[in-house]
């Protein structure tokens, strides 16, 4: 009952439902064998149960009510029969059942693989015109929509089965009880299709209101404090009742399409059953069939209320289905924009030299450029400060230095390579980047700074050290075991931006690139921090993009950047007098007083 | 939630047993038993046409069939006449039930939704950072709809179904006490069963959500920390552990559905069982006479006996089906009523009393504030703040200053001691007073998806788009305004986004400024916004603040220097308070605050940013 696919057409949607159903066989086809085999071993003792039943009357009831007398060997036979045939039905349940387990969660598991695996290789301008929720969505919600319909895709067949078995038995038993009971069959399926159009709108709609009724929920009490500090408790409460009240309605229209339809569904069979004792008493008294096959025949037709009703649960699950896939498609076919690069940097311990040599970005293609024109050399070992307005490109070409996103003309050389033709883990031993937003991993202190590399535990502490996290991690009620993240232990942001900062520090990277890396850290740790950079003596060439002084005075040059644009570069001395606009934002905190 | 519990209270996990959940949930939801009496009886009117069915049958082969040497077929039709109206006003009685089901039931749950989104904006900041937003949120919304779409779907077939069970033993003990004992003694283990079942298949199912939980959370990094996966080259890995718990996600699932699938087919076994004794039984009784006075037939009885058996032991089938649904629709409900039995630790008096008009003036007497969990953020906090002062709030991270700002709004209250507004008891001022008098700006200046003077209307509704033009002016905020697309008109986004945070912070303060308070509490900002917007925002700081009480939680020590009067906190403790002026050079705790704030913004603070030097010896 989740999305259906409004403004799609029966037909297409049935047929790429089709499409998906097949896929899903193809990708597991032994799960899906074994389900079968458990359906039809299902359906025939379905089938049996009703013939055996016929055939008791017929051979142990009557006679022992018309002769007086009963053997008893008889009886055990019959109860034997009896067993053995719900046996072989609950067999076939299992089967069926387990098998569809395996063949749909093994389905969630296979596409959730391929779609995290996009997820880890596909680049980071993928991501970011991508919302956060739409991209998990698809590795949940919509994995599992797409593969709601391969639960009941067994018991289809299985019914299948049972309705040819069903007529076969019919056909047999008489010609006039098989025209009655046949005559159901596409009566079920008209009031199936018709209930799946009849609820569709409303459905939809539901939907719909179910999202409308999350976003004000969401809103509202993301802004809680808001909403709090200033007494709009009761302004809020209207606002979602509106909400509650739209998709209230919309239930109960849904309820009423159900209340139409399920009971009609549910009486089919019980008709069919009182049209066969009215043509079999008939054809009794014609002498064509005996009681035992009116109760066989009758048998069947209450047996097969529940497989009946089964067909309408595919066609119910398809549309959900369709849109579901399309989304987990959207990520499976995405490809990357550039081909990764294969060699690795010339070998050397110490700081990286970069070239940035005519750079232009542009986040797409009708955005005006991020980065225009760019010149400049980095000597390796110098720290560069990367100041400027917001939005004037320092976050960008933060970016682009590391790698993680690819200039759209020119190049950016590491140590005279350019950088699309290395190898990403060649550049990543060699180049760390830290970002404001520090992420953290659910995992402990010490995975989230190795990262799975292989440190001692006195490389890690040395560089916790640094970032000024050793202290803190200690009083953790694990320490360095204490796990992190959303699922762990909640730290403050000066407090994960340090741990990300040691990330960086313990690979001892020939070229740290630091986007704001230490602005929710209070300022005099955060000197703390800077100045043991300065006297560590890393091998590194150091680029800060910084919005605080002390920040931009740890430097020994500054590139000042407006508009995507470098304007210059020069000591903060220099600057300072030789450029108005680089004083004037330089001095804004004197400026207000 | 345990990750924070250090400083949070939890939000109730409502009542323990299912049967717990029901009472309580039926105790809040009224209306849930609004017709409720008239809805079973259509139910059991509806369960009539499943009975129908093999009354027709014992009918049609006991009187039209087997009696008369040559078949009665008149008997008959007028049977299945009869039979087949019973089936029309039993799918009426059907339909009806459902539609009124629903309707009843959507109209209850829609109020237990909005009650419970009231209850959470009542509970304090402490009950509400308990959990994560998406919790909250789940609350009103999924945990609501897995209720409806139970009581929807499985709860109609449960009422059916069980009184299609409830007819059908009726029918059967009326064909024949002993045959229905039988049915009974092979049927009453299975009640113990599907209990034993459901209790592994909870269990089961636990581990699945928290195999569920830990899947998307390693799915969830690959897509939140993208970049930083990229910048380490830790795609392999990252690709391992996401696989490996999505491995352990599927053994968890296929373990519990396969318990399921035992458990929905053993009743098929026992439903074989019951119709061999059935069998076995009812021809020797018939033999013996008790099934039919003697010389009747009984063959037609014995068969709409094994009808009835089929349809007594078919609802327990859907049953342990539904049940599946109505275990994770009963645990929603618990969680549901858990925030409805949640009652706010900081509560609105019931005689609330209103705080004097004109400026206010705040003391604080002797308040000790602890967490729940013991540890003393304020140890004994006694101060006194002047009406129409500007005082600057100074401190380390964790000195206790925001703690302050909280129990000077009654966002929390004191452990111990008491805050006093203009000489009333804050606990005995009335919210709708509190809120309209005092005004906190938090930190991250939240915004609503609407427009520009939407947001600023939410500081006081009604007030005019001229009025909101006003505010900005009087803000020195004009130019701002109009440098925005759609000026006020302009949409700012899901939660603001669409412009700065700087940008919000200014909105922010626009939306405190109309809503006029006589006692403002600034939470600043702490990430950096880019200069020109920062002065905007002192400009616009200087405006609200005047005239009023204001006290901010300073995180720039220009804010400081602009105060009346400084205090600074330490460790839970007011350690200093004064003028700037004099603080800063009275060698204490604000004079080495200052200092390193000073060499952090300042060229000249010492020879350590002597740029010419270089950044490495």
């Amino acid at each position: 009952m989740s999305s259906f696919a409004p403004g799609m057409p029966e037909r297409r949607i049935v047929r790429r439902g089709v499409g998906v159903l097949a896929m899903a066989i193809r990708i597991m086809p032994k799960p899906f064998a074994i389900a079968v085999a458990g359906s039809t071993l299902y359906a025939a003792a379905t089938v049996g149960s009703a013939v055996v039943l016929g055939w008791v009357t017929d051979e142990v009831i009557e006679p022992a009510f018309v002769q007086g007398a009963i053997a008893p060997g008889t009886l055990a036979v019959a109860a034997t029969v009896i067993v053995g045939v719900a046996v072989a039905n609950a067999l076939g349940i299992v089967t069926r059942r387990t098998a569809a387990y395996w063949m749909q969660y093994g389905l969630h598991a296979h596409f959730r693989r391929r779609v995290a695996r996009q997820f880890t290789r596909l680049p980071l301008s993928w991501h970011r015109q991508r919302p956060t929720g739409e991209l998990l969505s698809a590795a949940n919600a919509d994995v599992e929509a797409t593969f709601w319909p391969v639960a009941p895709l067994p018991l289809t067949v299985g019914v299948a089965v049972m309705l040819v078995l069903s007529a076969g038995l019919l056909i047999a038993t008489d010609v006039w009880l098989a025209v009655v009971g046949l005559l159901l069959i596409p009566l079920v399926v008209a009031v199936n299709v018709s209930y799946n159009a009849a609820v569709r709108g409303p459905a939809t709609r539901a939907q719909q209101r179910r999202a409308d009724v999350a976003a004000v929920a969401h809103e509202s009490f993301d802004g809680a404090l808001v909403v709090k500090t200033l007494g709009r408790e009761s302004e809020e409460t209207e606002r979602f009742a509106a909400q509650s009240q739209r998709l209230r309605d919309e239930l109960i229209s849904v309820g009423r399409v159900r209340a139409t339809f399920e009971p009609f569904m549910e009486a089919l069979p019980s008709l069919a059953i009182l049209a066969i004792l009215f043509v079999g008493a008939l054809r009794v008294a014609a002498g064509a069939v005996s009681t035992g096959d009116i109760v066989r025949i009758a048998f069947l037709f209450v047996l097969l209320e529940f497989p009946l009703r089964a067909l309408g649960f595919i066609l119910m699950e398809l549309p959900r289905s369709v849109v579901g896939f399309e989304r987990v498609e959207r990520v499976l076919r995405a490809r990357p924009d550039h081909q990764a690069g294969q060699e690795s940097p010339p070998d050397g311990d110490g700081p990286a030299t970069v070239d940035i040599d005519d750079v232009t970005f542009a986040y797409d293609d009708t955005a005006a450029p991020a980065l225009a024109d760019l010149h400049a050399k980095i000597e390796p070992g110098r720290t560069i400060a990367l100041v400027g307005p917001t939005g004037a490109g320092k976050s960008t070409l933060a970016t682009l230095l590391v790698g993680l996103a690819q200039p759209s003309t020119g190049t950016i050389a590491f140590d005279g390579t350019d950088l699309r033709a290395l190898a990403p883990e060649a550049l990543t031993r060699h180049a760390a980047v830290v970002f404001q937003h520090s992420f953290l991993f659910d995992a402990s202190a010490r995975e989230n700074i190795t990262l799975g590399g292989q440190f001692s535990d006195e490389e890690v502490r040395a560089a916790a050290r640094l970032a000024q996290a050793d202290a803190f991690i200690e009083a953790l009620p694990q320490g360095y075991d204490t796990v992190l993240g959303e699922r762990g232990t909640t730290l403050s942001g000066g407090q994960r931006q340090r741990i990300a900062l040691a990330r960086a520090l313990v690979r001892r990277p020939r070229l740290l690139v630091l986007d704001d890396a230490t602005s929710s850290v209070d300022p005099s740790v955060e000197r703390s921090i800077l100045e043991g950079l300065r006297d560590a003596a890393l091998p590194s060439t150091v680029v800060i993009v910084a919005y605080r002084r002390a920040t931009i005075e740890l430097a020994d040059e500054v590139m000042f950047l407006d508009e995507g644009r470098l304007v210059d570069r020069g000591t903060h001395a220099v600057l300072r007098t030789r450029l108005p606009a680089y004083e004037r934002l330089i001095t804004a905190y004197e400026v207000q007083r | 939630m345990s990750q924070q519990g250090q400083t949070t209270l939890g939000i109730g996990t409502g009542p323990r047993g299912a049967w717990a959940t029901l009472v309580r949930g039926l105790q809040l939801s009224p209306e849930l038993r609004d017709g409720l009496a008239g809805t079973l009886l259509l139910a059991l009117m509806a369960t009539a046409g499943k009975v129908v069915v093999p009354v027709a049958v014992q009918q049609t082969i006991d009187v039209g069939v087997v009696a008369a040497d040559d078949p009665r077929t008149g008997l008959v039709a007028a049977a299945v006449a009869g039979s087949a109206v019973v089936l029309v006003l039993a799918s009426l009685a059907a339909y009806a039930m459902t539609y009124r089901l629903a309707r009843t039931s959507e109209t209850a749950l829609s109020s237990v939704r909005v009650a419970a989104f009231r209850r959470i904006h009542d509970l304090s900041v402490l009950h509400q950072a308990a959990e994560h937003r998406g919790a909250l949120v789940a609350r009103v919304t999924s945990d609501v709809d897995q209720i409806s779409r139970f009581i929807q779907w499985g709860g109609v077939i449960l009422i059916v179904r069980g009184g299609q069970a409830l007819l059908a033993l009726t029918a059967m003990a009326v064909y024949s006490w002993q045959l229905t004992l039988v049915v009974l003694v092979v049927v009453g283990p299975m009640a113990p069963l599907i209990y034993w079942f459901q209790g592994r298949l909870s269990a089961a199912f636990d581990l699945v959500r928290e195999r569920h939980a830990a899947m998307m959370t390693a799915v969830s990094e690959s897509v939140v920390g993208a970049a930083t996966v990229r910048a380490y080259g830790i795609e392999d890995r990252t690709e391992q552990r996401i696989s490996k718990r999505i491995g352990d996600e599927f053994w968890a699932q296929f373990r519990a559905g396969r318990l399921a699938s035992m458990m929905f087919s053993s009743a098929e076994v026992v439903a074989g069982v019951a119709t061999a004794a059935v069998v076995v039984v009812g021809v020797q009784l018939g033999l013996a006479g008790g099934l039919a006075p003697p010389g009747e037939p009984w063959v037609g009885r014995l068969a709409a006996f094994l009808f009835l058996v089929t349809l007594f032991v078919g609802p327990l089938r859907i049953a342990t089906e539904v049940l599946e649904q109505a275990q994770t629709a009963i645990s929603g409900w618990r969680r549901v009523l858990g925030v409805l039995d949640t009652q706010p630790d900081v509560a609105d008096p019931q005689h609330g009393r209103a705080i004097p008009d004109g400026p206010i003036g705040v003391r604080f007497e002797h308040v000790r504030f602890r967490y729940p969990t013991g540890d003393d953020v304020l140890r004994d906090v006694d101060l006194k703040i002047a009406p129409q002062t500007r005082v600057a709030v100074v401190g380390e991270t964790g000195s206790g200053k925001t703690t302050f700002s909280k129990l000077l709004t009654r966002l929390m209250d004191p452990t111990e001691g008491v805050v006093r507004l203009s000489g009333v008891p804050l606990t005995d001022v009335a919210f709708s007073d509190l809120r309209r008098r005092v005004v906190m700006v938090p930190q991250d200046g939240f915004l609503f998806d609407a427009t520009v003077a939407d947001n600023v209307r939410y500081g006081r509704p009604g007030c005019s788009d001229e009025q909101v033009r006003l505010a900005f002016l009087e803000l020195g905020l004009s130019d701002w305004l109009d440098s925005l697309p759609s000026a006020e008109h302009t949409e700012v986004g899901e939660r603001g986004e669409r412009l700065s945070v700087g940008e919000r912070q200014l909105v922010a303060l626009a939306r405190a400024y109309v809503a006029d308070p006589d006692l403002l509490v600034l939470d600043e900002a702490t990430s950096a916004v880019d200069p020109a917007t920062e002065v905007r925002i002192q400009r616009a700081l200087d405006s609200v603040t005047r005239g009023r009480t204001a006290i901010a939680i300073a995180h720039r020590l220009s804010t400081a220097e602009a105060a009346d009067e400084v205090v600074v906190f330490d460790d839970g403790d007011v350690v200093e308070r004064g003028p700037h002026s004099r603080l800063v050079t009275a060698g204490g705790v604000y004079a080495s605050l200052h200092a390193h704030w000073m060499a952090g913004t300042r060229s000249e603070a010492g020879p350590a940013a002597d740029p010419s030097q270089g950044a490495r010896a």
